[in-house]
């Protein structure tokens, strides 16, 4: 099972680090991360395989939403299934 | 692997244009809970609906949390509790309402539907105890919702039901006039009432239908609106496509809900009900989808067109994105709870008769009407027989929501609240109908082929 992490807002050192940290500490093994820098506005797309993660699902979902309103960034936190089947056939 | 520009489309119509699942509905059979002693009846009703649709609401906020889409609703629908009245129906029969309110209170959920009867052909025992304690049940209770089926296809209209919810509208308005007429707003009156619809107020769990089952509610006028205005100079066929791919993802989402939730409360899935229903919210209107196809304001010449194209093009969408597909299915026009409609009806350009025309090519009615307080009975039950007898011999599903506004004229405004929102007085046409409804009887069923 994976989940998807979006992360958008003003760039600041140290966002990647912060999001990368949170999923270490819950066992949330990062497996993909794209990133873009618009002038000062920071987009980041992380893939993570959260099967064996140390935490109920939900908790990590708390956590990461907790980290985006402590920095000042949007972070969405959603299981891969919801884009898969959107996009998908 | 997942591209990022799906990835960003879906946060998109989820952050900033209102995608989001209307509503989880279990369906709970209350068949074994029949009792000629009815407050027996009513605690079996309350342990039963306890007992299955204990999970229901932390199962819902589970989901919502773990996919990142909001779950707006989590409702019940029960058998209707004519036929479990049936056996008691000499006691109150108001006591069934307060123990699904009861049992709403207990799990949560904000509404609870099926406070209702079937009598396109005749009243059975129950039916008619029910139907006259409707006013009643509706005024002492805040989640329960009311419906009664008086016509089908099949089985043609039954009139005297017709004058009789007439009689029943005005006077669930007069008993809820303190609080905007609210009581009116949970009532509808249906022709070919389907039965597993998970919208209210017009949810039951039909007779037909499993001991339990899940249906899901999706909605998304939002999406659809936004979507269409990346294309401001397409052709029609090319807008019908664009609403078509836009209502599959969004029907794709329910269908993903409809069977984590069946998955996780062991509850078999009944039905995806592909909608798109409208909230007062800016940006949730299907009012404003109209409009953004090129109608001035919705109501004027070419919205009938217009909505009957929305109308196909999400059913012929949605309809791949789901294993099962019911209830109501296709765009909701309830005046008070969308933007644009409220609008619209304010200007004027909306009229009843307007909305009469519209009914034929969309999927529910006269929803969510405000009417003048003063209007009589008899003009209740007319336009109840018009709407029924579109539905009738369209085959389609057709309702009426009605609130007459207790002491207002046309052109001032109530004001509910929430999703019902609000919307002001609108004008009924002149003339008297009591002399027709009061003949009572039946209206045949009609002839179903040489369709012309």
């Amino acid at each position: 099972m994976r989940a998807v992490i979006t992360v958008i807002g003003k760039d600041t050192v140290g966002i990647l680090a912060n999001v990368a940290g949170v999923c270490a500490e819950n066992g949330a093994n990062v497996v993909e991360v794209t990133q873009s820098i618009l002038q000062d506005l920071f987009a980041m797309i992380m893939i993570v395989e959260i099967t064996n993660i140390t935490v109920p699902f939900t908790d990590l979902v708390d956590k990461l939403t907790c980290l985006g309103e402590s920095q000042n960034l949007k972070i969405h936190v959603m299981h891969e299934d919801i884009f898969n089947s959107m996009h998908r056939i | 692997m997942i591209n990022s520009h799906d990835i960003l489309e879906t946060i998109n119509m989820i952050d900033n244009e209102n995608l989001d699942v209307r509503t989880i509905t279990m369906g709970i059979s209350l068949l074994d809970c029949i009792d000629e002693n009815i407050d027996k009846a009513c605690n079996k009703i309350y342990d039963k609906i306890c007992r299955y649709a204990r999970d229901l609401v932390p199962t819902g906020e589970a989901i919502s949390k773990e996919y990142g889409i909001s779950i707006i609703n989590k409702r019940i629908s029960v058998t209707p509790i004519a036929m479990i009245a049936a056996a008691c129906q000499t006691q109150k029969i108001v006591k069934f309402a307060l123990a699904l309110d009861k049992a709403a209170n207990e799990l949560g959920v904000n509404f609870i539907g099926g406070y209702s009867a079937l009598v396109q052909k005749g009243f059975s025992a129950g039916d008619y105890a029910l139907i006259e304690s409707i006013p009643e049940a509706l005024s002492i209770t805040d989640h329960v919702c009311s419906s009664v089926n008086i016509g089908s296809t099949k089985a043609g209209i039954n009139m005297d039901a017709v004058a009789m919810m007439g009689k029943i509208i005005k006077k669930t308005a007069e008993l809820t006039s303190d609080r905007d007429c609210i009581g009116a707003a949970k009532l509808v009156v249906f022709c070919n009432a389907p039965e597993d619809n998970p919208f209210m107020a017009g949810a039951f769990h039909g007779t037909g239908e499993g001991d339990c089952v899940i249906n899901v509610g999706v909605s998304g006028p939002g999406v659809v609106r936004s979507t269409l205005t990346k294309y401001p100079n397409s052709d029609i066929s090319e807008i019908a496509e664009i609403i078509k791919k836009t209502a599959f993802k969004i029907t794709r989402t329910g269908q993903l809900v409809a069977q984590e939730a069946s998955r996780r409360l062991g509850v078999p899935f009944g039905i995806v009900d592909l909608s798109l229903a409208p909230t007062p919210a800016v940006g949730d209107s299907v009012a404003h989808i109209l409009e953004e196809m090129g109608l001035e304001t919705c109501g004027c010449h070419g919205t009938t067109a217009a909505l009957a194209l929305l109308n196909d093009a999400v059913k012929k969408g949605g309809t791949m994105a789901s294993s099962h597909v019911g209830g109501l299915s296709g765009a909701f026009i309830p005046v008070t709870e969308d933007a644009g409609m409220i609008d619209a009806a304010r200007s004027g350009v909306l009229t009843l008769t307007k909305l009469e025309a519209m009914t034929a090519v969309c999927s529910v009615g006269l929803d969510m009407i405000v009417i003048p307080g003063d209007v009589s009975e008899a003009v209740i039950s007319g336009i109840i027989a018009d709407e029924a007898a579109i539905g009738m011999i369209n085959t389609k599903t057709t309702a009426v929501r009605l609130i007459p506004a207790i002491g207002k004229k046309a052109g001032e405004e109530l004001n509910f609240g929430g999703l019902l929102g609000g919307g002001p007085v609108m004008a009924v046409t002149k003339g008297d109908p009591s002399k027709f409804i009061s003949r009572g009887g039946r209206l045949p069923a009609p002839i179903q082929s040489l369709k012309n």
